[in-house]
């Protein structure tokens, strides 16, 4: 799970452009299509979950350096 | 009347002077056009207002001229408030203005569109300084007023349309005076804050002097140097300040910066939907093509010869094993033959023959007996003739 954080979002959807163009190039063998295969509907799921539960963050920069100057 | 003048020194006329002066005109409005206009480091501007045939000096002192919403450029025609005063040390009198505005909205034009071709002239709007815009933009910082109706718009479109972005605001007054100071604060310190891919400066609609922070030179060198791309969305459609012209991109209202700014959450489950079928598309050809490549070869040419060669090898086996039956036979034969051979030639020494001719043979205890030395007198003798057998006791 941490791992997969530590992708990106637009990184997944990169990689899940390359999967699809090494298939439908077909220029690998078939161990190799499947395995890029799993990859590539696994990176699917998660960039559906990770859309679908995402919510907007918002940060106020300003309050924040506030706090932390009143902390130090 | 005084007979004679009394004699004044410099310093009393001055005063007097002074005195009538500040007394007379101590609440004035003046117009006129700016020129020599200083902005002292130490906060105090100080210039001259002039028309066609005079000209005053003026100063106005930092607090006060906090309270100007525009920067004051030399030729612009403005309204001052303020009085008159008198410097004795130099002898002049200047006016101490405590608020200023510009003599129309014509001014705000013509300041605008001297600081356009300023800037302009400079290259700030070149197209080579445009940074490009990122796809997915994770973290956008936001350079607007938090309470206003605009971030509350920015928010709801944002969570609409790409939740997945985080918003980090760097909140400033984006009106009046002292808001073009807060506008270049925020920009710098947005690009001191690590990863922030895009900085939209937004405000909402406003008449020309509410967005006039926009029009500041102040704000358009910060939006220059700023090293993230920043997108503008000031006021609505036909708004158009420096702001926008020296930004990366220019979107019409700040709602409409988000847009541009972030994918659209329902095209990106459509793209992600495609790519699993399309994924899942390629993988069953990719199959196919395997399973057929290998039906091919089982039913290939090449595929067929070893069996071919096994049936080859039966055959050649068979041919072997019936050869080897032949020679078996004939083997076998040719052996029976030679025993029948000896067999006869035995017969022919048949010991019959021999007793036939007269010999006897002696045994003892069924044993024959071939030399003397193996006679035992004690045993007894048995004695085989041709026509018959003995037995001798011997006692």
């Amino acid at each position: 799970m941490t791992k997969k954080k530590e992708i990106s979002f637009e990184g997944s959807l990169q990689r899940l452009q390359e999967i699809s163009d090494i298939l439908e190039k077909g220029e690998i063998g078939l161990e190799e299509s499947i395995k890029i295969y799993e990859e590539g509907i696994n990176l699917a799921n998660y960039c559906y979950k990770t859309l679908e539960t995402a919510e907007l963050k918002v940060t106020d920069l300003k309050k924040q350096l506030e706090v932390k100057v009143k902390q130090k | 009347m005084n007979e004679i003048n009394k004699v004044l020194t410099v310093s009393e006329i001055t005063n007097q002077i002074k005195s009538v002066l500040e007394n007379q005109f101590d609440e004035i409005d003046v117009v006129g056009e700016i020129s020599n206009f200083k902005a002292h480091f130490s906060g105090h501007w100080y210039f001259t207002l002039k028309d066609a045939n005079a000209q005053i000096s003026c100063t106005m002192w930092k607090g006060l001229n906090n309270y100007v919403f525009f920067t004051p450029q030399d030729g612009m025609k403005v309204i001052v408030k303020g009085k008159i005063t008198v410097y004795p040390p130099r002898g002049n009198y200047q006016i101490d203005v405590r608020s200023m505005k510009p003599a129309g909205v014509g001014e705000l034009q013509l300041a605008f569109e001297k600081l356009k071709q300023k800037l302009s002239d400079e290259g700030l709007f070149d197209s080579i300084h445009k940074k490009p815009i990122p796809k997915y933009p994770s973290k956008i910082g936001i350079v607007t007023a938090i309470d206003s109706a605009a971030f509350q718009d920015m928010k709801s479109i944002a969570s609409r349309r790409y939740p997945l972005a985080e918003f980090v605001i760097a909140s400033c007054r984006v009106q009046g005076e002292g808001a073009a100071d807060e506008i270049v604060e925020s920009i710098k310190l947005l690009n001191s804050q690590k990863n922030i891919d895009l900085i939209i400066i937004g405000r909402g609609g406003g008449s020309l002097e509410d967005l006039w922070a926009f029009n500041e030179e102040i704000v358009a060198r910060a939006i220059f140097e700023s090293k993230i791309p920043i997108i503008s969305g000031i006021g609505h459609e036909i708004d158009f300040t420096i702001a926008d012209f020296v930004s990366d991109l220019r979107a019409p209202t700040p709602s409409a910066a988000i847009e541009l700014s972030t994918p659209n959450k329902t095209d990106l489950f459509a793209f992600i939907g495609d790519f699993s079928y399309y994924l899942t598309d390629n993988i069953s050809r990719i199959i196919d093509e395997f399973k057929s490549d290998i039906n091919t070869a089982v039913t290939s040419y090449g595929f067929r010869t070893p069996l071919d060669m096994i049936k080859n090898n039966y055959q050649s086996l068979d041919n072997t094993i019936f050869r080897l039956n032949t020679l078996f036979d004939q083997f076998f034969t040719f052996e029976k033959n030679q025993y029948t051979n000896i067999e006869s030639k035995l017969k022919s020494y048949d010991i019959q023959k021999i007793l036939k001719r007269g010999f006897v043979i002696a045994k003892q205890e069924g044993k024959i007996i071939q030399r003397l030395k193996e006679f035992e007198k004690a045993k007894s003798l048995e004695l085989k003739f041709y026509d018959g057998d003995i037995k001798i006791k011997n006692d």
